[in-house]
């Protein structure tokens, strides 16, 4: 079977496939978390800092992702 | 051949691949938009224009395109431009059947099937790399949706755990944004990818029959053509495709929608950057089958999931057997009127096919409809009075646990 499935690659694939695109979400989802989760507003319903500046991070790193996913099909690395 | 008929075949060509271009995107839209139409993230048409212009902006972003057709599949030295027109006739046919079945299935291994069943009809069984064709198409076929299905269901089995407790209208308004971003690459990713295929024909072509140099780029006529022909087919939108992935296999809500298409966007682009080429449709409706395998309590429509199975098993016979056929026709007439017969005789098909489609239309306006109306309560209580038979009330055990929960 060795000689029909490039075993190394797909192993590569199903292990930055999990990280990146199993990772990427559940961060994206901690944010969701930190903004709106349970508690997440005092008894005026505003967020606090802490919990923004938490947000902010998950939601930057996924963003800084998409953006180094699109200079790397640029780069033509794909 | 003359001059006149060889610049005319040539013409014939260019315009064959630029048809497959058009399909190409029609077909594929339903991958990198599906979701986001389905979870109403975006409107139908904004989800198609903004994926239109993505593959556009995508097709022109990076070039490295090379002139090859089928490489390590189908022996180089075969390929002549008959080859390529019966393939690309394979290529456009499948993906128009499939299209009218609303059955999403790879653009490229139509048309890698069309051109290996033209080889074969052209030069025999030592013509194909059958090495090559198994662990470069076929395997590589079953094990893109098993990888996409389990990226998928662990993202979202951990997105809808963390956010179980969140308010659902606070869900969907954050997840609409990662969503729209997600499908966004995955629509540019397909621009790059796949308008490069044919740009790489076309160039084959030119170099074929000698109108560029050998050592030649791409002309500028040539990358604006592939980009708009395949942003034209996005816009238009294989809704056919698009209503089988986003409502057909599961009922989708934004966070699985979001987790369906980072992970698509992430084992595309993983799978080329390690050279392992896994087609984009295959990967991403594993991933929306994942998104529905991680969701506790949503449920899989495993029989639409089969038939596409089924599908993408037989994409390359399929093909094949039309670029065989389109291979055969144009031998038999013969030079290059025989390319144009194959070339009036795709034209008559494709016509066929899009009359057909005409009679149960699906677009913009109904892609979101309820994919099976569930029959309520009333409805079988008066069906079986009217026919005097108390049997119909009692579907099945899954039936009647419809019908409790419907009544709460």
């Amino acid at each position: 079977m060795s000689q029909y499935i490039e075993w190394d690659a797909l192993g590569n694939i199903v292990l930055w496939g999990l990280i990146v695109g199993a990772g990427l979400p559940t961060l994206f989802a901690l944010g969701v978390r930190a903004v709106e989760g349970p508690g997440a507003r005092d008894e005026e319903g505003h967020i606090p800092t802490f919990r923004k500046i938490l947000g902010g991070l998950c939601f930057g790193i996924a963003a800084l992702a998409v953006v180094g996913a699109i200079a790397y099909i640029a780069a033509g690395g794909h | 051949m003359e001059p006149v008929t060889e610049s005319l075949l040539l013409l014939v060509v260019v315009a064959t691949a630029l048809a497959f271009d058009f399909t190409n995107g029609f077909h594929d839209t339903g991958n990198a938009m599906a979701t986001s139409i389905a979870t109403r993230a975006l409107k139908p048409k904004q989800a198609v224009l903004l994926s239109a212009s993505l593959n556009l902006v995508g097709a022109f972003l990076s070039l490295t395109v090379a002139a090859t057709i089928a490489t390590g599949i189908v022996d180089a030295d075969v390929v002549t431009l008959g080859v390529v027109l019966a393939g690309l006739a394979g290529g456009i046919i499948w993906n128009l059947v499939t299209w009218l079945l609303g059955l999403p299935s790879s653009s490229s291994h139509a048309l890698i099937g069309g051109v290996v069943g033209a080889v074969l009809a052209a030069a025999g069984a030592q013509g194909v790399l059958w090495d090559g064709l198994i662990s470069k198409v076929l395997i590589p076929a079953l094990i893109a949706p098993i990888v996409a299905i389990a990226v998928a269901s662990v993202g979202t089995r951990l997105v809808t755990r963390f956010t179980r407790d969140v308010e659902q209208d606070s869900n969907d308004r954050l997840f609409r944004w990662g969503q729209i971003g997600s499908a966004s690459l995955v629509s540019l990713a397909h621009g790059t990818n796949d308008a490069q295929k044919s740009m790489g024909i076309i160039l084959l072509a030119l170099i074929a029959a000698g109108a560029v140099p050998e050592d030649s780029g791409v002309p500028f006529w040539v990358i604006l053509s592939c980009a708009l022909a395949m942003a034209l087919g996005t816009y238009l939108g294989g809704w056919r495709v698009i209503r089988t992935l986003g409502k057909g296999l599961v009922e989708l809500e934004s966070r699985q929608g979001m987790a369906a298409e980072t992970s698509s966007a992430a084992v595309i682009l993983l799978s080329s950057h390690f050279g392992y080429s896994l087609s984009t449709t295959h990967v991403a409706t594993g991933s929306i089958l994942g998104s529905g395998v991680g969701m506790k309590g949503a449920s899989v429509r495993w029989s639409v999931a089969g038939r596409m199975f089924l599908a993408w098993l037989i994409t390359v016979p399929c093909a094949g057997l039309v670029g065989a056929a389109a291979y055969g026709l144009g031998a038999v007439v013969g030079g290059g009127v025989g390319s144009f017969v194959v070339f009036g005789a795709l034209i008559a098909v494709s016509g066929a096919i899009w009359y057909m489609s005409k009679k149960e239309p699906v677009g913009h306006h109904n892609v979101n409809d309820e994919w099976a109306p569930q029959e309520d309560n009333e409805s079988i209580l008066a069906e079986s009075v009217v026919d005097h038979n108390m049997k119909l009330m009692r579907v099945s055990k899954k039936g009647k646990r419809r019908k409790v929960k419907g009544m709460r």
